[in-house]
């Protein structure tokens, strides 16, 4: 490429083909970047979905010793996956960090991020991103050692905080702090287990973020009687799985599957009754089901996709349960996520 | 068309179409890129442009050399983000070219043991990564240092805990700011005037006394103003007040380990190089120092390293560039330098990544360009200069 070469330039002939092919090569490349394919074809055509999960937090997405990861996020990903691909496994899960998990979903890196995100105005409409539907109604809280004496969080006033860098939290507790004229040392960690660690090397008087991660994450300090939760709750954060805008048709999907797993407990279907429940009368079940009508069609799949995620996953109570309710460490209340029938929050509208 | 062909007939036509044609090439793949980027957000309606730099960040951090709180914009927290870097880097550099300076002559040293301690503190420090070290110090600092309530204190003054470093400062009073203002000025014209001194012994080969009297003037004007108007400063000492002291000169844990880390780890380098510096300059030049009856403190002072110095010099420049960069690696411990607030917190509150990044990057490389041009003005002072 002596051509490139300055003062004394000479033209050679692979010079200017390369020349050449360079524009060639912008031209194609813009002509490619016109064309695009939906989420769900994407992920048919790939045979996997790509799903973004916190990097460990116990209860919602959290390795266990053999590698295999857990929770209620982990659950809402295999669950689509089923619905889509007919295969649970077919997942492959990315934990990301709270600061570069919306730029994972928009260049296209993770098809679904369900990651406890909470729903905010700010993301919701200038992210270029849309939440489906809220999985988990939760409220940020503090987490304090028993002995300095504090029993709630007006009495913080001077602390140390600990939280995780570019989340709600950090903002929340800014707010917090600001309205009850109350001050305060903050500490952001880029990862939320650098921010616990710290806390539990005494950096912080207490530890802040949501009251589902503070139950998760006292189970990991090194005395988790020492610690106490307070009281106070200073937020709504309303966590929610997460698409990219613009593409309707994959985010219907995802939000159908949040439907109807909820569905599925409110008719009593679970993992162990599903098959049995094939023959069910109830035309509410056989709808879900895919016994009668074509409802999986019209989003693209399959009639028998709420079916399999019901058989594999299982229903919303369970995938609870199992993760954050009586039959995990954790023994979270359903509180406000129980179903609107029960006094909660989580209602469903019906597949018809 | 005629111009074209005659053009294209001479070689120097033909190099300078084909030079513009390059040049249109680059600044058409440029705007390629851009529009292409421009118009993909705009098609994920995601927030473009630099306006989100005049709203609030409705976050606070710990560490602010000038005033911020939650009510400050984004382009506020950029340059408290800006001054954290700088601070954490030019200190790293101070400390690191004293460390290193020390550790290579060390290495030098006819003394076996301080010759092999330096050795084992090179190898050590720029064998570890420093992502490691960093966390080091800094997991040591909070792990084995008390709880504020059981600080280590010295006199009441001094505190440290696992909170940060406590001492004792002033706060200004009115015509603080001015007294503190005229002992910068001061410091400037020291600079001059020892100059001036060192040419007049050059000139004349005698002692000047320039210096003594700048500096007794400088005396009198301070002791004068005090004794007029008194002293326009109060002691501000730290005080356990609830959770954590308040009050006095703080430093915090993130802080000094990361410039503690930063130094040590840039010291293992550059200690290197000095020892490269000095071992280049001919062996003969020592020898004649020391035939000349010069002691050897001087010897080296007056005669090695000052040629030492030419070689020294441009690998130097690099190494500060590194500690300038490498400070990045501060947001795995909270210490709210430029990535960890700007291109990490600020990023995610707003989500507007692209221009974030562009700002950053912007930053980081006027940040080392102005190193370089530093460097390169010392350097064309102390480069060989051919009679």
């Amino acid at each position: 490429m002596n051509f490139l070469k300055w003062p004394g330039v000479k033209v050679s002939k692979v010079g200017l083909f390369s020349f050449v092919s360079f524009f060639l090569f912008l031209a194609l490349a813009h002509l490619q970047s016109a064309k695009a394919d939906t989420t769900l074809d994407l992920v048919k055509k790939r045979g996997e979905l790509s799903c973004g999960v916190s990097q460990g937090l116990q209860g919602f997405s959290a390795p266990d010793d053999k590698g295999r990861w857990h929770g209620i996020d982990v659950d809402f990903c295999r669950a689509v996956a089923v619905a889509v691909l007919g295969d649970a496994e077919a997942v492959k899960i990315v934990p990301l960090s709270a600061k570069v998990r919306f730029t994972a979903l928009q260049s296209g890196e993770i098809d679904l991020l369900a990651r406890n995100t909470t729903w905010t105005m700010h993301r919701d409409t200038a992210l270029g991103i849309q939440f489906v539907g809220v999985n988990y109604y939760d409220g940020q809280g503090f987490i304090v050692r028993k002995d300095i004496g504090v029993t709630n969080a007006r009495e913080l006033d001077g602390a140390s905080i600990c939280v995780n860098a570019g989340t709600t939290t950090e903002l929340n507790v800014a707010d917090f702090f600001r309205s009850n004229g109350m001050d305060y040392e903050i500490s952001s960690y880029e990862k939320s287990e650098e921010a616990v660690a710290a806390y539990d090397a005494g950096r912080c008087d207490a530890y802040t973020t949501d009251q589902s991660g503070l139950y998760a994450q006292r189970q990991r300090l090194i005395d988790p009687d020492a610690h106490m939760v307070l009281p106070d709750v200073i937020s709504k954060e309303p966590l929610s799985p997460v698409v990219r805008q613009g593409d309707d048709v994959w985010a219907d999907v995802v939000r159908w599957v949040h439907y109807a797993m909820l569905n599925a407990e409110e008719l009593g279907v679970n993992a162990q009754n599903v098959d049995k429940l094939q023959e069910s009368i109830n035309p509410s079940i056989r709808r879900l089901l895919g016994v009668e009508g074509a409802y999986g069609e019209s989003l693209g799949l399959d009639n028998k996709w709420a079916a399999r995620i019901i058989r594999k996953v299982g229903n919303y109570g369970e995938s609870f349960d199992r993760n954050l309710g009586a039959g995990s460490q954790l023994k979270i209340e359903r509180g406000l996520n129980a179903l609107w029938s029960n006094g909660g929050l989580q209602f469903a509208p019906p597949i018809r | 068309m005629n111009t074209v062909f005659s053009l294209w007939s001479s070689q120097k036509g033909r190099n300078l179409i084909v030079q513009l044609l390059m040049v249109a090439g680059f600044l058409g793949l440029v705007w390629w890129l851009v529009d292409n980027t421009v118009a993909n957000l705009a098609r994920q309606n995601v927030a473009t442009g630099f306006g989100f730099l005049e709203n609030n960040t409705g976050f606070d951090i710990n560490q602010k050399l000038i005033a911020y709180d939650e009510s400050s914009s984004y382009q506020r927290l950029l340059l408290v983000g800006l001054l954290n870097t700088a601070i954490v880097s030019v200190l790293g550099i101070f400390f690191a070219t004293l460390i290193g300076f020390m550790v290579g002559l060390a290495r030098l040293s006819d003394n076996w043991l301080v010759s092999k301690l330096a050795f084992l503190y090179v190898e050590i420090f720029r064998n570890l990564p420093l992502l490691i070290q960093i966390l080091f110090w800094y997991v040591l600092l909070i792990e084995i240092l008390p709880h504020p309530r059981n600080s280590f204190a010295l006199g009441d003054m001094f505190f440290l805990n696992n909170r940060g470093l406590y001492l004792p400062w002033f706060t200004s009073l009115s015509g603080g700011n001015i007294v503190l203002w005229a002992i910068a000025l001061f410091g400037v014209g020291w600079f001059f005037v020892s100059r001036q001194a060192q040419k007049r012994r050059e000139l004349t080969g005698q002692k000047s006394s320039y210096t003594r009297h700048y500096f007794i003037l400088g005396v009198i004007a301070l002791a004068g103003y005090l004794s007029l108007w008194g002293v326009p400063f109060e002691p501000n000492l730290p005080a356990l007040k609830g959770f954590n002291f308040r009050g006095g000169l703080s430093f915090t844990p993130e802080f000094v380990a990361l410039l503690v880390a930063l130094s040590l780890y840039t010291a293992s380098f550059i200690a290197e190089i000095v020892r490269a510096g000095v071992l280049c300059v001919a062996k003969g030049q020592f020898e004649a120092a020391k035939a000349l009856g010069l002691p050897t403190n001087v010897a080296m002072n007056k005669v090695i390293i000052p040629q030492a110095m030419r070689v020294i010099i441009p690998p130097l420049t690099s190494q500060y560039l590194n500690l300038t960069k490498n400070s990045s690696l501060a947001a795995a411990i909270a210490y709210p330098e430029l990535v960890s607030v700007f291109a990490g917190t600020a990023l995610n509150q707003t989500g507007q990544a692209v221009e974030i990044i562009f700002i950053t990057m912007s930053i980081y490389l006027f940040l080392s360009l102005l190193t370089s041009f530093l460097m390169n003005i010392y350097n064309a002072r102390v480069a060989l200069v051919e009679k």
